[in-house]
């Protein structure tokens, strides 16, 4: 079908760059904030996730991508059997169920995998719709389809996973074409359900929230995370304070130093500078992605390059807008630096499909 | 996606690429432009995350700078101990007591870990939380005091937990209580301390301390609060927020208040409080050489280690609505008419103004008139014909009627005045009283009205308006014997020499009638005879002075509460004192009763100073009755004569 016209030299070496360079800088400061911690091997962990990952991206990117999206009805029932599965078999940890305990200690969390099927499933329907406009019957269908997996995740509940799917698909069906007066029914109903979903939040999720509006009316409890945020970074200063000098970091005053807040400690360390570096790697890396979905050789490739911009920069605005306290907290890790295998290597199956996509885009 | 369509995926497959290059060409031109919609989304959102960033690291770097500073350095006070109090042998009378408080970060507090910590501390679980609650509006990493005075128990309790993960971070503090002698010994004279109150805080005399100090609240802890109050250290330390002192940044070490060494011998001060004991009033003694007071005692008492501190309500309660008010230090505050005690001063007035001699002689029958006015003597049948030697024995009051009426009412107060009573002596403590003595200029000052020439007569025993204190007596007494040198009276060692003494020129054989006279009250069958000590030269004057009227006495329900007021001064030896005492015997109804307290306080002044090297083995005992919160038994040296004078008929008319 398609000829193997393609070489590694196609491949989006600045994409890579970018990648590469924020996932090394993670590490350092994986490294800086669990040093003389009882996690203080997670450098080492994560050093062995991107090698993975890298493997992972490298042999995705040699696959067709249409292949993936052919095997999209496969991939749907194991994933959806899987998330059955968690909420079946998984050992509740921290009141959610998320983690499937797999060999030597590693867990493995399948709605994190669930965003690569969802991503497919979005870019294979769309390419099927030849219309400038998605009718009222596809944006059901579509909806009805994604609707199964993501109300399993909220029902783990993982609702961090389930909120960074949203954009990805809203994505999606903005591209593929969305009337407007279909958007303003869907945001109608959004509006009416966001209130009633207050009921359906755990408390410490309405304190989140609440903690967002107003991070000083609990500063012990959940103010606590956001406050110590804000005096890591703003302590930090235009220069920072160096590698494990941040005295928030390393006196433990912020929580979920490697993972949640990783920004938060690299921000203090590196200060304005050094966010202005990570930051700009990081919009390298999304117009590289949005240039590849430019440039690809269909609505399949392209609906995937921009699936993955989609979650890539919901991720980046979510995490990094929590760490400066714009955003409230939600528990969604920072996209390549924070210490996690089963996100990191979701994000590179998802770069590999960019990858893929970009490999085959002089194929006409 | 419906089932259908994705079967239909494969077959379509083709299709999709084999139209592919025309599909998408069509399909670019609306694509192209939502997908650069979405570039300026991403340039949106990134110029969103610069201005937090630069917001917090450019605009506001310094102010977070500084709050992260104060993030992991914790200061912890060193708090320095007060001062001792000693008396004039270094003989401890009041001690510190070290004890442990814990403190409290509410920094990562959890409920879980809070109810255990109140279980551990033995306090209530709801309490300790509605505490840190109440200080919610003090910056988080402040610490609060949780609870004081731990036991041995709690203080393991603290130690094993303060580093445990989910515990919020938990330090002891050493703490210095003051422990005072709790059978009240002396605790007018020391007085208490206590945590600065607001209002204390704006006055001249505490505005230098600042909040959560501890000062003197009264007696010589706050009159000498600079001394014995040291300065708080604090020790800076880096901490983590499981509250781990990674190391100590810098300390400054507690200064610690300074002793303060007393005039009052404690030996003295004992016997005084055990004449006093089940008695209302007060004993004052003094070394009229340099008016050092040897000891002061005011009844009731009160446990000075109950108000030190925090109060407790109930404590609190009792000794306000004790109506006999244990707080007045009634040594230096009580205000009372004293009756034939003053008879010295009308005798020395006479002299002085050569309107008698010692020979003078009055005649009495039981009573005198005066200006229209029958005034009793109070011996019945009257004591025939006196003269000063002999009037001053019996307390003869129509003498004193006599002598004062030829002196009148200014003259009487002109004497009154040398001898200091009208005014504050200017002893080293608190709300010193100053008394009343009445004059005609007085009486237009206060009252708008002239003086009757018959209130004299009543003034000339030491009643009417004149009103004199404990220390005020002994004060004048003792300058008076003293051949008219009045040291100013003080209770710490280093206040000496502060005045000038206040000086009379007193002819010293007028000086000798008076004090002869005081020397037959006691040893020549006089009113004072239970004052006297064989061997040793004592001299004294009885007083029983009326609260009320006797038309109000008859009147009232319970004349209890009217019970004439015994008093008594004695000094010794009569020609050079070195030692004078006064003693305040409330409701004790004859003077002659309030003379065996002097007695057995001047007896103690020289069983010590005659013993001298054997009576070294007494200290320590009476330390120990000091601290000693059981009643404690009589010393049998010094005062034990007590039985053997009460066993008497009442030989002796006041």
């Amino acid at each position: 079908m398609i000829a193997r016209n393609y070489s590694f030299r196609d491949l989006d070496w600045l994409l890579l760059f970018s990648v590469v360079s924020i996932c090394l800088i993670g590490i350092v400061q994986i490294y800086s904030a669990t040093a003389s911690t009882s996690l203080d091997n997670s450098w080492a962990k994560q050093c062995l996730y991107l090698a993975v990952g890298l493997v992972l991206m490298a042999i995705l990117s040699t696959v067709d991508y249409h292949v993936m999206v052919e095997q999209v009805p496969l991939f749907y029932l194991l994933v959806t059997g899987g998330l059955v599965a968690v909420l079946l078999f998984a050992p509740r940890i921290n009141g959610a169920k998320s983690w499937i305990p797999i060999y030597g200690g590693f867990n493995l969390q399948v709605s994190e995998f669930s965003k690569v099927v969802i991503l497919l499933v979005v870019a294979r329907y769309l390419s099927e719709v030849r219309t400038e406009h998605l009718s009222l019957s596809d944006l059901l269908r579509l909806g009805a389809v994604i609707g199964v997996p993501w109300l399993l995740i909220m029902a783990e509940p993982d609702l961090g996973t389930a909120l960074t799917i949203i954009p990805m698909v809203a994505v999606g069906v903005f591209l593929g074409g969305l009337r407007w007066q279909h958007l303003v029914v869907i945001l109608l109903i959004v509006a009416l359900v966001l209130p009633a979903g207050w009921f359906f939040l755990k408390d410490y999720q309405k304190a989140r929230l609440m903690t967002f509006v107003d991070p000083a009316a609990d500063p012990l409890g959940s103010g606590y995370q956001v406050i110590q945020s804000l005096i890591a970074v703003g302590s930090g200063g235009v220069w920072g304070k160096g590698i494990a000098q941040g005295s928030q970091t390393q006196f433990r005053f912020l929580p979920e130093t490697h993972t949640d807040f990783i920004m938060s400690t690299f921000a203090e360390e590196h200060g304005f500078v050094g966010v202005v570096i990570v930051l700009s790697l990081y919009f390298m890396l999304l117009m590289q992605i949005i240039q590849n979905a430019q440039m690809a050789p269909d609505r399949a490739g392209m609906f995937l390059c921009m699936g993955v911009a989609a979650l890539i920069l919901f991720h980046l605005l979510v995490n990094v807008g929590m760490v400066i306290g714009r955003m409230p907290v939600t528990g969604i890790p920072l996209p390549l630096m924070s210490y996690g295998g089963s996100s990191l290597l979701t994000m590179f199956l998802l770069l590999g499909l960019v990858q893929s996509v970009r490999l085959r885009r002089m194929v006409i | 996606m419906s089932e259908a369509g994705v079967r239909e995926f494969p077959r379509n497959l083709g299709r999709v690429f084999g139209s592919g290059a025309v599909f998408a060409r069509e399909d670019r031109r609306g694509m192209d432009f939502r997908l650069s919609l979405f570039q300026y989304a991403v340039f949106a959102v990134f110029l969103f995350l610069i201005a937090g960033f630069w917001q917090l690291q450019i605009v506001q770097a310094d102010a977070y700078a500084a709050r992260a500073n104060d993030n992991h350095i914790k200061s912890l006070p060193i708090l320095a101990p007060r001062g001792k109090i000693l008396d004039r042998e270094r003989r401890v009378i009041v001690d510190n007591r070290s004890s442990f408080s814990v403190i409290l970060s509410r920094e990562g507090v959890q409920e879980g870990a809070l109810r255990s910590i109140a279980e551990g501390l033995g306090v209530d679980a709801a309490e300790l939380l509605a505490r840190l609650n109440r200080f919610s509006k003090r910056a988080r990493y402040e610490p609060i005091i949780v609870k004081e005075q731990l036991n041995s128990g709690e203080v393991a309790f603290v130690e094993a937990h303060r580093r445990m993960p989910n515990y919020p971070d938990m330090e002891l503090i050493r703490e210095q209580r003051r422990l005072y002698p709790s059978t009240g010994i002396a605790a007018h004279l020391i007085g208490y301390v206590g945590e600065v109150s607001e209002r204390e805080l704006d006055t001249l005399e505490f505005a230098r301390y600042s909040e959560g100090d501890v000062i003197g609240k009264s007696g010589v802890e706050r009159t000498h609060n600079e001394t014995l109050m040291g300065v708080d250290g604090k020790r800076q330390v880096v901490v983590d927020s499981a509250g781990n002192h990674r190391y100590r940044i810098g300390e400054k070490p507690a200064v610690n208040g300074k002793d303060l060494m007393l005039t009052i011998d404690l030996d003295l001060q004992v016997v005084a409080e055990l004449a006093m004991d089940g008695k209302r009033g007060a004993v004052v003694a003094l070394d009229p050489r340099n008016g050092e007071v040897l000891a002061l005692v005011s009844r009731p008492t009160y446990d000075a280690n109950r108000l030190s501190g925090r109060i407790r309500a109930e404590d609190w309660r009792e000794i306000v609505n004790n109506p006999f008010n244990p707080l007045l230090n009634r040594g230096i505050q009580a205000q009372l008419a004293p009756g034939s005690t003053f008879k010295p001063i009308i005798a020395i007035a006479g002299l002085e103004e050569g309107l008698i001699d010692e020979n003078f002689r009055v005649s009495c029958s039981g009573g005198a008139s005066f200006y229209g006015r029958y005034f009793k003597c109070h011996k019945k049948g009257g004591h025939g014909s006196v003269n000063l030697h002999t009037a001053m024995a019996q307390s003869c009051d129509v003498y004193f009627y006599t002598v004062g009426n030829m002196l009148g009412i200014d003259k009487i107060a002109k004497y009154a005045a040398m001898a200091g009573f009208g005014a504050k002596t200017g002893i080293d403590l608190p709300h010193e009283a100053s008394g009343t003595v009445p004059s005609t200029r007085w009486k237009m000052e206060n009252f708008r009205q002239k003086w009757y020439a018959g209130e004299t007569i009543s003034v000339a025993i030491g009643q009417g308006a004149l009103t004199v204190s404990p220390i005020q007596l002994a004060y004048a007494m003792g300058g008076l014997a003293n051949g008219g040198v009045w040291e100013e009276p003080h209770v710490v060692k280093t206040d000496t020499g502060k005045l000038e003494p206040h000086k009379a020129s007193w002819d010293p054989d007028h000086i000798k009638s008076v004090v002869s006279g005081l020397y037959a009250v006691v040893n020549e069958g006089g009113t004072g005879i239970r004052a006297r000590i064989p061997g040793i030269p004592v001299c004294g004057k009885t007083g029983t002075a009326q609260v009320a009227s006797n038309d109000l006495v008859a009147a009232t329900k319970d004349p209890d509460l009217y019970k004439d007021n015994a008093w008594f001064f004695g000094f010794a030896p009569c020609d050079h004192p070195e030692i004078v005492v006064a003693a305040l015997f409330e409701s004790g109804e004859h003077g002659n009763l309030a003379a065996p307290i002097v007695r057995d306080v001047i007896k103690a002044y020289f069983d010590k100073k005659n013993r001298g090297e054997i009576s070294r083995r007494q200290p320590a005992r009476i330390q120990t009755a000091s601290r000693n919160p059981a009643p404690v038994p009589a010393p049998a040296g010094p005062a034990s004569p007590a039985e053997e004078v009460d066993g008497r008929p009442d030989e002796a008319r006041p």
